[in-house]
């Protein structure tokens, strides 16, 4: 049977009075691109930094390899966070930083490598991204493609088991999008990294995902899951209908 | 349809009754916004007066209508259907019924919101300030806390300290500061110097400008007139970039990587507040003095008059206590201006209320710890 990496049970966000998610349970598996989708306003993003220890559920547990991320402090949480890398819909890149040191930054935080084994790693994590010879651009000089891959290569620094990316194609042109989404497949091929991915956009979920999860903001639960081509040819409900086929109700009823 | 000169004259209204529960409303000309006001006015009047239980608007000689007089008949059906009545329009060209069909009346309405509270009473209100100051209460003590904690382990492991973002921050606290302090202190001095000046010129004691000058200012003004402008400028300037970071998600990057924004951010930011405040001080006081100078001198004193009242009426406690004190200004200049940063809300204003809430909170803490000290140093007989 395939490893579970993620295990989320009965969760529960809200913020104050107001449930965003309503007591979802799902499995992410090892190695898999596992995308997380819906509409505006589903809680897409709410369930992302819920995943990476950002907000602390209602209720309901999130596993990260077997450790409660959900009630993990001090040096627990810590542990879990090395093991897991994030990439930001803005990028988070730090201003006050080159490209390079912010890559360097969480091998410098956390590992008792050399100076210049810490700048060798990073200078190859800006290979495999493709961004070699922006080492020493301040964030504020790149392009929003180059961000997003600068993200990702600081996201990749401590060689996570997990990358969480949130929009990756947010406010990318088609091409740089099919672009990152061929990264993305790239890195998990070569890595063997398990991806856990926000989106809604179509192209990169065909692109990119073993398996999809589709939230829905009107039951605030999961209202599908499994192979996103399968569910667009083959799913009666129709809002995933309208999902997949980018339509309109009356588009949806002629 | 074609849309109408913005000096069209405003449309007619015929309000006819056709029998004791139905009213029409007969309207000619063009409907748009700056034409509707007359006739919505008098429509409603008319139904006020007749409270019609079926209300028939006549539409066939409307040769214009905008989304205004769309709003207009719309007004109309939500105010009859209040009333318990029935609505109609009838007669509209294509053109105009096609823009009239847009519009769901029943979306339109305004939402019943008699459950929520319109107004609270005095004790919720008060209560409800208090709830708030204690949280705000509690949010800063919690960040005393990490902010002490963070700094005694700093000095434990100095080696872990980002050195380089602390002498960025000393360049861009102190050195860059440098003249807005001096031209601030000279100025003040000079005025202190001079309205002191007049009323002891009555006396005779003009010469005493000088003691005056030196106590007020190693004591108190220098300590507090650059505090002052050093928060304007860098406590402000620190909320800013924090609360930037808040906004772009970075400290989020940070929480995420395990890194505590504290140590990260904070710290390198205190210590160079504590670094340059002691020196940026003297270096006011210099320039305060240097106002009084100048006054002194248009009152006929010679400057080796000024330096001999300087020296008699200075010590080093006057100085020392007055330096003492910018220590804990510049832990307060950094703190506050860090934690309102990071308490910054979304929003395109919340970095300049985050800003603004760093210059506000500052000044007032400073002017407490001030008054405090004011007390000890009374009390030791400094």
């Amino acid at each position: 049977m395939d490893k579970k990496i993620i295990n989320v049970k009965e969760l529960t966000a809200a913020y104050g009075d107001n449930v965003i998610i309503d007591n979802i349970s799902f499995d992410v598996v090892k190695g898999e691109k596992f995308v997380i989708l819906g509409g505006s306003g589903c809680g897409k993003s709410t369930l992302l930094k819920h995943m990476i220890g950002l907000y602390r559920p209602a209720h309901g547990s999130i596993l990260i390899e077997g450790d409660n991320i959900a009630k993990a402090e001090g040096q627990d949480r810590i542990e879990i966070l090395k093991n897991i890398g994030v990439a930001y819909q803005s990028g988070a890149l730090f201003g006050s930083m080159t490209v390079l040191e912010n890559v360097m930054l969480p091998l410098e935080q956390y590992t008792n490598l050399s100076k210049e084994s810490i700048d060798l790693i990073a200078r190859m994590k800006l290979n495999l991204v493709g961004l070699t010879g922006s080492e020493e651009k301040s964030p504020s000089e790149l392009s929003g493609g180059m961000i997003k891959r600068a993200a990702l290569a600081r996201a990749m620094a401590l060689d996570p088991d997990i990358l969480f990316l949130d929009e990756p194609s947010a406010g990318l042109d088609p091409i740089t999008s099919a672009e990152l989404d061929q990264l993305i497949n790239q890195l998990a091929k070569s890595l063997g990294v398990t991806f856990v991915i926000v989106t809604h956009e179509l192209n990169s979920i065909y692109n990119i995902a073993d398996r999809v999860i589709m939230l829905d903001k009107d039951t605030k639960g999961i209202i599908a899951t499994g192979d996103p081509e399968y569910l667009r040819d083959n799913s009666e409900i129709p809002i995933v209908q309208k999902f997949f086929k980018r339509q309109t109700d009356d588009q949806l009823d002629r | 349809m074609t849309k109408p000169h913005s000096t069209t004259s405003p449309p007619s209204l015929q309000t006819i009754t056709e029998d004791n529960s139905t009213l029409k409303l007969k309207i000619k000309g063009a409907l748009n916004t700056y034409t509707t006001s007359k006739i919505w006015t008098d429509s409603l009047t008319a139904i006020k007066t007749s409270k019609p239980s079926q209300l028939i608007v006549d539409g066939s000689e409307i040769d214009y209508c905008d989304t205004a007089g769309i709003a207009f008949f719309t007004n109309l059906q939500i105010r009859q259907e209040q009333l318990g009545g029935n609505f109609k329009v009838e007669g509209l060209s294509d053109e105009i019924n096609k823009l009239y069909k847009l519009f769901n009346a029943e979306q339109l309405k305004e939402p019943d919101d008699s459950d929520s509270i319109h107004s609270e009473n005095k004790i919720e209100a008060a209560g409800r300030w208090g709830y708030q100051a204690w949280e705000e209460i509690q949010v800063n003590i919690i960040f005393t806390g990490r902010v002490t904690v963070a700094l005694i382990k700093a000095m434990l492991r100095p080696d872990k300290i980002r050195w380089k973002d602390v002498l960025i921050t000393c360049e861009k606290f102190g050195a860059n500061a440098l003249f807005i302090i001096a031209l601030v202190n000279f100025l003040v001095g000079l005025v202190i110097a001079f309205q002191s000046a007049v009323p002891m010129k009555q006396y005779g004691a003009q010469i005493f400008v000088a003691d005056l000058l030196v106590i007020a200012y190693f004591k108190e003004l220098g300590p507090l007139m650059t505090a002052f402008v050093v928060n304007g400028r860098s406590g402000s300037a620190f909320a800013a970039e924090l609360g930037t970071m808040k906004v772009n998600e970075e400290l989020d990057a940070l929480d995420t990587m395990g890194l505590d924004p504290v140590p990260f951010l904070v710290v390198p930011k205190v210590i160079a507040s504590v670094l340059m405040l002691p020196l940026l001080t003297v270096f006011g006081n210099l320039f305060g003095l240097l106002g009084g100078l100048v006054v002194m001198f248009s009152l006929g004193f010679t400057l080796e008059t000024y330096l001999n009242q300087l020296t008699i009426a200075a010590t080093y406690g006057m100085l020392i206590s007055g330096l003492f004190k910018t220590l804990f200004f510049a832990v307060i200049i950094a703190g506050v201006g860090c934690l309102a940063g990071m308490r910054a809300a979304k929003g395109p204003s919340a970095v300049g209320d985050a800003a603004t809430r760093a210059v506000v909170v500052g000044i007032v803490l400073m002017i407490v710890v001030d008054g405090i000290f004011g007390v000890i140093y009374y009390i030791l007989g400094i």
